[in-house]
């Protein structure tokens, strides 16, 4: 069942454009993160010490990098998808609210950009 | 007066119950989490910047206001955790009615608490020594 108005179908610009989808992506996001989130904190728990070699070590495994990628960029995305309601609630002007979600979601995407390299960085043993 | 009669945004005219705050907290938790998002980011870089980098980070992760900010993000973890889980029940169509809202709010309340408490001794134990 599609929950697009015809309306939508049929100029492409419903009353409330991708609604429907931002809504959907965050629940996706959110379910993943309580499994993402649960495994990451019980990860650094277990560490046994934060010395650069132990985090090396754990992060270096092929599912721990895999798992913590996953982490990174579905944490960005489900805080991008947040943040973005957060200011169009709060933020009325509309040059300021256009201004505002730009810098976020840059510092967002730039942000996982270096989480997700930092990870395959250890992931492939050039940051020994 | 004509703008008397147009209708207000429900947070000025609504009576205050206490399942409002837990709704806004869940907004607050996850600007705070936000915030804790590009900690681990930078810890992540640290790590992959080699042993000298990844100690001076440690030095400024350990600081007591990037504690301070690092236990905020903790408890918010907790009860965005949990509070999201309480709203996936919401959207599925579970748990609307005011009793049951009012006990799982207060379940949460008090379990992100417990939650919270327990898992920032666990990290302090996990992380502390070899750092």
């Amino acid at each position: 069942m599609s929950l697009r108005s015809p309306l939508r179908r049929v100029t492409g610009f419903g009353s409330a454009k991708g609604g429907a989808s931002h809504w959907y992506v965050q629940r996706v996001t959110a379910v993943a993160l309580v499994l993402l989130g649960l495994w990451f904190v019980a990860a650094l728990a277990s560490l046994g010490g934060a010395s650069h070699a132990n985090v090396v070590n754990w992060l270096a495994s092929p599912i721990s990098s895999a798992l913590a990628v996953l982490l990174v960029v579905t944490a960005a995305y489900h805080a991008l998808l947040g943040l973005q309601v957060v200011l169009e609630d709060y933020v009325a002007d509309h040059g300021k609210r256009l201004v505002a979600l730009l810098l976020v979601k840059f510092a967002l995407v730039v942000g996982a950009v270096i989480g997700v390299l930092a990870v395959l960085r250890i992931a492939f043993g050039v940051a020994a | 007066m004509a703008q008397r009669s147009r209708p207000l945004s429900p947070f000025l005219h609504y009576r205050w119950q206490y399942t409002n705050t837990l709704s806004i907290l869940h907004r607050i938790t996850g600007v705070l989490l936000s915030v804790g998002f590009f900690l681990l980011v930078y810890w992540l870089a640290a790590a992959a910047a080699g042993p000298a980098g990844y100690q001076s980070a440690v030095g400024i992760l350990g600081s007591p206001p990037a504690q301070l900010i690092l236990f905020g993000a903790v408890f918010s973890f907790c009860y965005h955790l949990l509070n999201g889980v309480r709203h996936l029940f919401f959207d599925l169509g579970h748990g609307f009615e005011t009793r049951t809202a009012r006990k799982s709010g207060w379940a949460v309340a008090i379990g992100a608490l417990a939650f919270g408490l327990v898992l920032w001794l666990a990290l302090r134990a996990g992380l502390g020594g070899g750092s």
